[in-house]
């Protein structure tokens, strides 16, 4: 292996910030040019990363492993398999739209970029890291920046609140994953803190039922599990424009994926034992997430509520523990990270104009902004799950393991369904149809060419993974029967 | 040729989607540049549809022009195609209606191209049900179509008219009847869609033909239920989703409103085809599926019809606006359509079903040909007049001759005039339902008696009666863009009233081997 992708992947964006640290606060053009060309970079490996992946041999690639704390059994070590590499593939999409609707922040983007960047590089680490240790380091890198950028950049209103609320949330959520992570360090006898050999350890039942609740819910408090949700609406709503899309769309998906990783993958025992109960939890969050959505009035709470909602689903294919479930759950978090992400970019493009967003008080925005409005309506129709798009092929999945393991949750999910369309309709006719309210008639312009393109990018995945299918599903099929192979044989 | 003929039904699916691309790239303010490239365009599946028509060989069994391909390898789901005498009738309806409604809608100012490109994607949804022969394609292609008419009706929907909803607030009626049609369509096909996945996670493939011999064979306990059990349970989800598109009674409300709503073309397109989408899945999907339970539950869906027919009749006869008359004409002549089905299923294999089945069949082509027909002529009095209640009209006759001849030998195809289309289905449908659910059938024939009652009705208002001075001098005659609509119609009707073999040839042979 000569080139070492995967660690030019993770430290593009820290070695960026430091370069756009260095450039003058007022040359503000330079800053955002130079956070553009780090995002590109980033992206085009990534995109490289994850069509050079060899399906046919499958596993771990791209492994790159460096001795770091010999003596506590610490390494650099990374690698990616069909579960992670489209989450990298998401990050890297991410970052790059990220960086391209933000160019209007006008207020210190120097320190803006530097904190975004050091957030995507704690991203890119947790899910590419096979070593607990770093992976709690990079998860930690993850969450501290989420807070500054929060009370700096966020909406005044609550941004101190929310940014207090969700760190502490997380921070707490860390804590008690940490112990577990511990525990299962010390009891392995192994004395290293490589996931590959822990999958290995041969934990006893009674152990993986005490210490799996502890990993579990300590990463799935990112992920958004009922009833630890409740940071997340405040901290989507809070947060500016690129932060609710890196949050929601890549955040969330790295609670869920380091609940599995570490939860489910190195506890499949404990797994089996909790499941039942999880289950339950999640359908809370699928159902009660969307009718909570439903009620909002505040069309970003819509947003927030809705990825409570949708994130359920992924923490509900998992819960299935089998290869269907999984498959749905893998191609969910890349769904619903590309969605949601464009569904907080519009929110911000129509709330940088309106200066509101009250959905009564919005209205034709499609006349002022018809891009903005297609793009939504795209958003709109992969969050209800309709064919042809990207959310039918991840939900459908998520079902049939459903409908394998629990057939009744499968029958109570669904009412989520129905659920998501109303409200989603009831948005897209409020705020992009309608009559237009004079008091925005003149001052509202179209988006720049920069929104457009971040716009028409992430839409354009939405359908083509919609479409096609086989562009991603054999991949994360591939990760799927290792984790079946850890749970079949544990 | 061979390349026509191995691919002809991708041809015929994703023509309309070429067509929405091109019209895409056209400059948005040449309205009647984007018309006629639309129309044009509009050919090319009717065209390719032909070629499967005068191609197909109605003698052979089973599915012609197939063609699978991986689609979703990771859950057993592939892109398989193909066509019977049944998938092909309704293929060449929806192919025939596309182009007139698009020729209709040539009086449409607002957003041309956005309205286009949505016409073509509902053709492509429409097209995609009735020629997917994998549930799961069959399912995307179900939901896919309800996008493009949410949007037509919602956008392009009537301007007038007011609903209050709960909370008292007031929306304009096309939102209130796009978001019912929508929700409606959606929640019954929640059923749908649960029983799809509960059928793909116990038999592991989506395979139409596979399953229907997987299916009623099945035998043995799921989820601790025995198979007669959970086969119920499915043939009822089934059955809900496509009783709510057909519509049966009680299952129509969301029927008056969204066709009331809905642009005229948009009508013509939900009345004619996305209508039968339902009634095609009962006959796809229901019958070969759950033989057993159909059966069981025939008498059900026999009354069901029976409401559907005389309410419906009533209804009809009950309205004042024009548009909402013919809207509730569709649910009186699809309980035909039903009454049909549910006898067939009864009497499975014998002579009666075939030739119930051939009836409901050349009904759901015939009320297609009607019914779009009759939408637009209640347009192209709308389009003048700017109003539907039928109490100011009257007396139009000798203002607008040659609209008024073209109005009533329409409303005689509805009514179901012997010599004319309608005529022949329903006897058949009689005819083959009378010995199995005799007093059913007798109920129908009576429904059949208020058809006149409201088609005649209609016909007072508009055209007899003392002439509504009004209109003297403010109304154009019907003009040859609105004739070169109608007259396909009309040719079509008048053909099959009189020689119905043509059809009939295609479609008997695939209902004898339905079941």
């Amino acid at each position: 292996m000569g080139f070492p992708i995967l660690s030019v992947i993770v430290f593009t964006p820290i070695i960026a910030s430091l370069i756009i640290l260095m450039i003058p606060a007022d040359r503000k053009a330079e800053v955002r040019v130079a956070a553009l060309a780090a995002a590109a970079f980033a992206l085009v490996l990534s995109i490289w990363m994850y069509f050079s992946y060899d399906k046919a041999v499958a596993g771990y690639q791209f492994v790159e492993k460096h001795a770091w704390l010999p003596q506590l059994g610490i390494s650099y070590q990374v690698g990616v398999d069909g579960m992670n590499a489209p989450l990298v593939l998401l990050t890297g999409i991410v970052m790059f739209t990220g960086v391209l609707i933000s160019w209007k922040v006008d207020d210190r983007p120097r320190e803006f970029f530097a904190f975004l960047f050091i957030l995507a590089t704690g991203v890119f680490g947790v899910f590419v890291a096979q070593d607990l240790f770093m992976l709690i380091f990079f998860y930690e890198i993850a969450v501290f920046p989420m807070y500054l950028l929060i009370s700096i950049w966020g909406w005044k209103v609550t941004r101190e609140y929310a940014a207090m609320k969700l760190t502490l949330y997380l921070f707490i959520g860390s804590v008690v994953a940490l112990v577990g992570i511990l525990a299962m360090y010390f009891t392995s006898g192994l004395g290293t803190f490589d996931m590959i050999a822990m999958e290995q350890a041969h934990f006893t039942v009674a152990f993986q039922k005490l210490v799996f609740p502890f990993v579990f819910f300590g990463f799935a408090v990112l992920g958004g599990i009922f009833p630890f949700h409740n940071w997340s609406p405040d901290g989507h709503v809070a947060a500016p424009t690129a932060v609710s899309m890196f949050h929601a769309g890549v955040l969330m998906k790295l609670g869920a994926f380091a609940a599995l990783r570490v939860g489910i993958m190195l506890l499949p025992d404990g797994a089996r034992f909790w499941m039942p109960w999880i289950i339950i939890l999640t359908l809370v969050n699928v159902v009660y997430g969307a009718f909570i959505a439903s009620v909002q009035s505040d069309f970003k709470y819509v947003i927030g509520f809705s990825s409570v909602s949708h994130m359920g689903l992924v923490a509900m294919g998992f819960a299935t523990l089998n290869s269907q479930g999984m498959l749905g759950a893998g191609v969910q978090m890349f769904s619903h990270g590309v969605m949601t992400a464009l569904f907080f970019a519009v929110v911000g493009m129509v709330y940088d104009q309106a200066h509101t967003r009250e959905i009564p008080q919005l209205g034709g925005f499609r006349k002022l902004m018809p891009l903005v409005a297609l793009a939504f309506i795209v958003g709109g129709l992969v969050s209800m799950g309709m064919p042809g798009f990207s959310g039918f092929i991840a939900e459908f999945p998520i079902f049939l393991g459903l409908w394998g393991s629990y057939p009744w949750i499968a029958i109570v999910a669904a009412i989520s369904i129905v659920v998501t369309a109303s409200y989603i309709i009831r948005v897209i006719s409020r705020v992009f149809f309608g009559s237009l309210s004079p008091e925005f008639e003149g001052h509202i312009r179209d988006v720049t060419i920069l929104d457009k393109v971040a716009l028409v990018f992430l839409s354009g995945i939405l359908i083509v993974l919609g479409v096609y299918p086989a562009i991603m599903v054999p991949l994360v099929q591939t990760g799927v029967q290792n984790i079946m192979r850890l749970l079949g044989g544990a | 040729m061979p390349l026509i003929t191995n691919y002809l039904l991708t041809l015929i699916l994703f023509t309309p989607l070429l067509a929405a691309l091109i019209v895409m790239l056209l400059p948005g303010d040449q309205e009647k540049l984007i018309r006629w490239t639309a129309f044009v365009l509009s050919f090319v599946p009717l065209g390719f549809a032909l070629v499967a028509w005068f191609s197909f060989k109605p003698n052979l069994p089973g599915f012609q022009f197939q063609e699978q391909h991986q689609w979703y390898a990771a859950i057993n789901s592939s892109y398989h195609v193909g066509i019977d005498g049944l998938s092909l009738t309704m293929v060449l309806l929806t192919t025939l209606l596309t182009p007139l409604a698009l020729l209709a809608s040539f009086t449409i100012k607002d957003r041309v191209k956005t309205y286009m490109i949505l016409f073509f994607l509902l053709e492509m949804g429409m097209l995609g049900v009735f020629l997917s022969l994998d549930l799961l394609i069959f399912f995307v292609f179900w939901e896919f179509g309800l996008v493009p008419m949410y949007f037509l009706i919602n956008q392009w929907g009537s301007e007038k008219g007011e609903r209050e909803i709960w909370g008292g607030r007031k929306v304009s009626a096309r939102t209130y009847a796009s978001f019912k049609f929508m929700i409606y369509t959606m929640a019954g096909s929640l059923g749908l869609l649960l029983a799809i996945q509960m059928i793909g996670s116990l038999t592991g493939t989506f395979d139409i033909p596979v399953l229907s011999r997987v299916i009623p064979t099945a035998t043995g306990t799921f989820f601790g239920l025995p198979a007669s059990t959970v086969k119920a349970i499915a043939f009822w989800a089934f059955a809900i989703a496509f009783a709510i598109k057909v519509p049966v009674w009680p299952f129509h409300t969301w029927l008056p409103d969204a066709h009331t709503e809905a642009p005229t073309a948009g009508s013509m397109i939900l009345a004619g085809v996305l209508l039968k989408l339902g009634a095609y899945g009962f006959l796809r999907l229901v019958l070969p599926f759950y033989p057993e339970q159909a059966k069981y539950y025939a008498g059900v869906l026999a009354f069901l019809a029976v409401m559907a027919i005389i309410f419906g009749a009533f209804a009809a006869y009950g309205q004042s606006d024009f548009k909402r008359l013919v809207a509730y004409s569709s649910v009186n002549h699809m309980g035909f359509v039903v009454l049909g089905i549910a006898a067939a299923a009864y009497a499975m294999n014998t002579e009666n079903a075939t030739i119930a089945l051939n009836g409901a069949v050349l009904q759901m082509f015939n009320h297609g040909l009607s019914a779009a027909g009759m939408f637009f002529l209640v347009g192209v009095i709308y389009d003048r007049t700017h109003t539907r209640d039928l109490n100011d009209y009257g007396g139009l006759f000798p203002l607008v001759p040659v609209y008024g001849g073209i109005l009533i030998f329409t409303s005689m195809a509805s009514l179901g005039l012997p010599g004319l289309a309608g005529f022949i289905s329903e006897f058949l449908v009689v005819r083959g339902s009378w010995p199995i659910f005799t007093l059913y059938t007798a109920l129908a024939m009576i429904g059949l008696f208020f058809t006149g009652a409201y088609i005649l009705k209609g016909i007072k208002q508009v055209l007899h009666g003392p002439l509504n001075e009004h209109w003297v001098g403010h109304l154009p005659e019907i003009n040859v863009r609105e004739v070169f609509v109608i007259a396909p119609l009309m040719v079509l009707t008048l053909s099959i009233g009189v020689w119905p073999a043509w059809i009939l040839n295609v479609i008997n042979r695939a209902m004898m081997m339905l079941h």
